[in-house]
């Protein structure tokens, strides 16, 4: 069981207590009226997909029920950091991040045990 | 409105185990209550109860006990004579309160064993050191959302939907039995 860290409850607290919300940091366009029809389904339908560090909302739907953002590693799963919502985008701490780099090196992906064989 | 809450959870007698005894607890008059935090000071005036602002307190006085669900909510727990949601009505001050006296209902869980009984289906750690008494929070009992209080180092309170509490009680029942081994 994953425990994610709510910067409300100020806790660690097992992940069924969460729900994911999705990307963070997806700004709206300040005139959703003049927009283009491209630039619409840029902001409303197409999200990066990264693999490795990526921000992500979350919602601590059986706890305080409040949304705040999070940096995950997509390959490892391992939670980088939670921060509140509203706030900018945070800097991933630089020993965090080696650590999940050396993790994603050694976790076996698809790609290294399967792809070839394909 | 906690007269015409008449369906239980729970027949007369004993439950649990020689552990974990499960009772169901006396009918209350609960809020639920959404403040800004600049109305704070007001909403615990009129109510006679400081709302906590620490995560995972509760505050109890005149018979009253307030536990903190989220940075800008509260269940208010009122087991005397209520009157909470005219006090809040009262305060002057911008708020939500909304009566759910009867969407609630209370199992008391009690004994060496009760938290043994609850973590059969609640992932939280209710060691004293992190859960102690006066504790509350938000949180799952398997399937369920309860909102669990420690009253004693030997005692929980868990608030649950009354429609979910033959559920609860049922798990409940059997983490006591587990707990008695």
């Amino acid at each position: 069981m994953l425990l994610i860290h709510c910067p409300y409850c100020e806790e660690d607290r097992s992940e069924l207590e969460f729900r994911w919300a999705g990307e963070a940091h997806v700004v709206r366009p300040e005139n959703i009226a003049a927009i283009s029809d491209e630039e619409f389904a840029e902001f409303f339908f197409l999200r990066n997909n990264e693999k490795g560090l990526t921000y992500e909302r979350w919602r601590h739907i059986h706890g305080c029920g409040r949304f705040f953002n999070a940096a995950r590693d997509t390959v490892s799963d391992r939670f980088l950091m939670a921060y509140k919502a509203g706030l900018p985008k945070q800097p991933v701490p630089v020993a965090e991040k080696f650590a999940a780099i050396a993790e994603e090196k050694s976790v076996e992906t698809w790609e290294q045990t399967e792809g070839d064989a394909r | 409105m906690a007269e015409i809450a008449l369906r239980t959870p729970v027949a007369l007698g004993h439950h649990g185990s020689q552990n974990a005894m499960l009772s169901q607890a006396a009918p209350a008059t609960r809020i639920s209550l959404r403040v800004r935090s600049e109305d704070v000071s007001a909403l615990s005036s009129a109510l006679g109860v400081d709302l906590p602002v620490k995560p995972k307190t509760s505050t109890y006085a005149n018979g009253r006990t307030a536990l903190w669900l989220g940075p800008d909510e509260w269940l208010v727990i009122d087991e005397g004579e209520s009157g909470l949601m005219t006090a809040a009505a009262n305060s002057g001050a911008l708020h939500s309160a909304t009566d759910v006296s009867h969407r609630n209902t209370a199992i008391i869980v009690s004994g060496p064993g009760a938290a043994a009984a609850i973590n059969a289906g609640c992932a939280q750690d209710l060691s004293l050191d992190v859960f102690p008494v006066g504790a509350c929070s938000r949180t799952l009992l398997g399937k369920v959302e309860i909102v669990l209080l420690r009253t004693a180092e030997d005692a929980f309170r868990v608030e649950v939907w009354r429609s979910f509490s033959d559920y609860a009680f049922g798990l409940l029942a059997e983490g006591a039995r587990d707990a008695a081994l």
